[in-house]
């Protein structure tokens, strides 16, 4: 019921629309309705859908519409350019400061996932930026946060600055750049403790952190489960601390996000980076525009193949791509590249990319952990060469056998065989969007599911 | 007697109770401040009752994270009511809405027991503790613990989140303040050995209560959850009918998502109740009106501060009190 994606919700009555000739006033009237409910139910501030919603409607109903062949089109379009311009353009950076240390502050309120957050954020500036950052553990009131942030550092191999619980986290924060200083560090990561935004001495003492340190960064971290709140913690902050940028925490997880915009909505600031997962190489660039066309259920093929080029080199993440779409691929493609693809994170996150996926049927609730996976890989290992060529030939004694050898059962068997089978379709899909793309060149505007 | 006046004298002339609807009234000031203040706001802007004021209505819930279908079926129901009593007057409507929220919140189960933490007297009791992260979980056992102990009940804790960096020490140091034992064993280990372990221990030392924490996950991590799902049958092996309280700690900053969290919580521990966090910072609760309404899972204990002492009983009736206690004193005047 109300668990429906804002993509889900868009497509059908896109569907709806779809058959139509032509768009009525009460067509996209009734299409806001549904956008307006599937913001609202993901999360993003009423007044923000308010203001959203009102420019699809003017956008819509107006000229563009009737001059359009395909009305059903140009009200998408027309939404997804207004949800692109509300989750910001461009990707933005992250600042270097003239002469280094490059300070960056974390703050945010209780358990958003600041310390964690800290820790990624330092891994991502080594392994992405080849800096050298310095962690700072300035939250002297939440038991063991300085412990939780002395182990990261030790995960990571990167020096923690601390002075332990009794002193002033002003203090902490002044000598930590002295220290980077002396030590040559080019970043400073200063973790705060998590605070109410109303909370005015709290809110002081970030206020004075500011100004001795100057810092070049002040990341909002955010839980983008955050309800309606949301934009009252931004702008809070924002007033009292100008951030310079936010950063989107537990955004694996299957809330919908509209804090997302909501937050870039009141704040203008840019979302920087989003945290995907629990382990501290999983922080990722924050994309608005993939983002917004995520949330229109276009899929994310962008952020897949830039996932590959991570994990695997540039040559392979081409063959890899070229396999994934031209769907010609067998049993054994699909062995080789479990293992290409597992480096690149969790499967589920990977589905979740590819444009479609979440309407199709028998994929939308496919779970995948890791074991599974070792399953899948022990049955096609069972298959003999012409079984792996083409699975067609599959009968009930073939598949015994497979399950025997595998030590896994035949309705094991039989189910990766049709899951099997939606991938291809799935891949199928995808050459078909990048044709249709091709054979309308000029005409601009063109959807998967048009 | 109007509804209003019997809230109002639920809560006045008895010591205890006051001291309870303070609390509240103090931890909720902003929660209240925002929602009856813009009710009364709402009624002070339009004269009449018509469809621009349901809509405003409509907005006020929403923006308190009620949820869509929660506020869908109230402003049905307000509209039947102001039909039905044939209200024209907005200043008439003001009661009709608390009435009806009320009516949400308490549902059909309005018995009291609900409320209480399941404890059994004379045995050891186990309460597990499962959410997403970030939710608080380790204070609100380090907050329970000396809650019961306050009580007079032997209390362990069982430091059964192994997986985030810090949160054995974290609980350790909650031990420490409140002066009970901490079973634990090193970052990493299987958190199901811990709990089996914390429930030996508290067997032999004859603990009244034993307090189970576990790591953070988001719902939709299957295997995580199936892990919860294990640490759960290795108590109820252990002990027959335990864990008597599987307590789920939301942040009341959720939004929407934290429905999602309840059903899939209780889906993988049979959730038998649920701690609302962070209270105090926030201008919402309305969350606690949609899980009650659609889940029926009442709430046990409200976090309402940062110290030792902050966290309250739940008490729906001093919940709605706080609530409103700035209309409660109009109509007073």
């Amino acid at each position: 019921m109300a668990f429906e994606g804002l993509a889900d919700r868009l497509q059908n009555t896109i569907q709806r629309i779809k058959g139509k000739g032509k768009v009525t006033e009460q067509d996209v009237k009734e299409m806001t309705r549904e956008v307006r409910l599937a913001l609202l139910e993901a999360d993003v501030n009423f007044k923000v859908v308010k203001d959203f919603v009102a420019r699809v409607k003017e956008r819509a109903i107006g000229q563009e519409v009737m001059e359009s062949l395909t009305p059903g089109q140009q009200v998408i379009k027309v939404v997804k350019e207004e949800l692109t311009a509300l989750m910001g353009g461009e990707q933005s950076k992250i600042a270097v400061a003239d002469r280094p240390p490059t300070i960056i502050m974390m703050v945010g309120l209780q358990g958003a996932g600041k310390t964690t957050t800290t820790g990624k954020l330092a891994n991502l500036l080594r392994k992405k930026y080849n800096r050298n950052p310095m962690l700072v553990a300035a939250d002297v009131y939440r038991p063991a946060a300085i412990n939780q942030l002395e182990t990261l550092g030790k995960q990571l191999s990167m020096p923690v600055f601390s002075l332990g619980t009794d002193r002033d986290p002003v203090d902490i924060a002044n000598q930590a750049i002295e220290k980077a200083k002396a030590d040559h560090n080019d970043y400073v990561i200063i973790d705060t403790a998590g605070r109410l935004h109303v909370d005015g001495d709290l809110m002081q003492e970030l206020k004075q952190i500011k100004t001795d340190v100057a810092p070049d960064e002040i990341f909002l971290v955010v839980d983008a489960m955050t309800g309606q709140d949301a934009v009252n913690v931004a702008e809070s902050f924002n007033e009292q601390l100008e951030l310079t940028g936010v950063i989107l925490t537990k955004l694996d997880g299957d809330t919908r996000g509209g804090a997302a915009l909501s937050i870039k909505a009141v704040t203008e600031k840019p979302i920087k980076f989003a945290g995907m997962g629990e382990k501290l190489d999983e922080l990722e660039v924050f994309h608005p525009e993939r983002m917004a066309s995520r949330i229109l259920g276009m899929g994310d093929v962008l952020s897949l193949i830039e996932k590959a080029q991570d994990n695997i080199d540039e040559k392979r993440a081409k063959e890899l791509e070229e396999k994934m779409r031209s769907a010609s691929f067998t049993f054994d493609d699909f062995l080789e590249q479990m293992s290409q693809v597992r480096n690149m994170g969790p499967l589920e996150d990977l589905l979740g990319m590819l444009p479609g996926a979440n309407k199709m049927k028998g994929l939308k609730n496919v779970q995948f952990d890791e074991k599974q996976i070792s399953h899948v890989e022990a049955i096609i290992q069972s298959m003999t060469k012409k079984e792996r060529q083409d699975p067609s030939v599959m009968n009930a004694s073939r598949k015994k056998r497979i399950a025997k050898g595998s030590g896994r059962t035949v309705s094991e068997v039989n189910r990766l065989l049709k899951q099997f089978d939606e991938m291809k379709k799935m891949m199928k899909q995808m050459t078909n969007m990048q044709k249709g793309k091709k054979g309308k060149k000029g005409k601009g505007f063109n959807f998967p599911f048009m | 007697m109007s509804f209003f006046k019997k809230l109002k004298e639920k809560f006045t002339g008895n010591d205890e109770k006051e001291e309870v609807s303070d609390k509240y009234k103090e931890g909720l000031a902003k929660t209240r401040g925002s929602f009856s203040g813009k009710i009364n706001d709402l009624i002070a802007r339009y004269r009449k009752v018509d469809e621009d004021f349901f809509e405003d209505l409509e907005e006020i819930l929403i923006s308190a994270d009620v949820g869509m279908a929660t506020v869908m079926d109230l402003i049905d129901e307000l509209k039947m009511e102001v039909k039905r009593q044939n209200i024209k007057d907005s200043e008439q409507v003001r009661e009709v809405i608390s009435e009806k929220l009320v009516e949400i919140y308490y549902g059909d189960e309005t018995a009291q027991e609900v409320e209480q933490l399941n404890l059994k007297d004379g045995e050891l009791s186990v309460v597990l503790f499962v959410g997403v992260n970030g939710v608080g979980k380790t204070t609100t056992i380090g907050k329970l613990a000396h809650k019961l102990t306050q009580e007079g009940k032997k209390v362990v804790l069982a430091a059964g989140d192994t997986f985030r960096a810090g949160a054995i020490e974290q609980l350790e140091i909650w031990g420490e303040r409140v002066g009970v034992e901490v079973i634990k064993h090193s970052a990493g280990s299987d958190p199901a050995a811990v709990i089996y372990d914390g429930v030996q221990a508290a067997k032999s030392r004859q603990a009244d209560v034993l307090l189970c924490d576990t790591a953070g996950r988001l719902q939709n991590k299957v295997n995580l959850m199936n892990e919860l799902s294990k640490v759960k049958r290795v108590i109820e092996r252990e002990i027959p009918g335990a864990p008597h309280e599987v307590l789920l700690v939301l942040d009341a900053t959720t939004g929407q998502n934290a429905m999602s969290q309840a059903k899939t919580f209780q889906e993988a521990t049979d959730v038998t109740g649920i701690v609302l966090t962070k209270l105090d910072g926030t201008a919402k609760g309305g969350i606690v009106l949609a899980i009650r309404n659609e889940l029926h899972i009442p709430v046990k204990f409200v976090g309402l501060g940062e110290k030792m002492t902050d966290l309250q009983s739940f008490d729906a009736q001093a919940f709605v009190y706080g609530l409103f206690s700035d209309m409660l004193e109009e109509v007073n005047e």
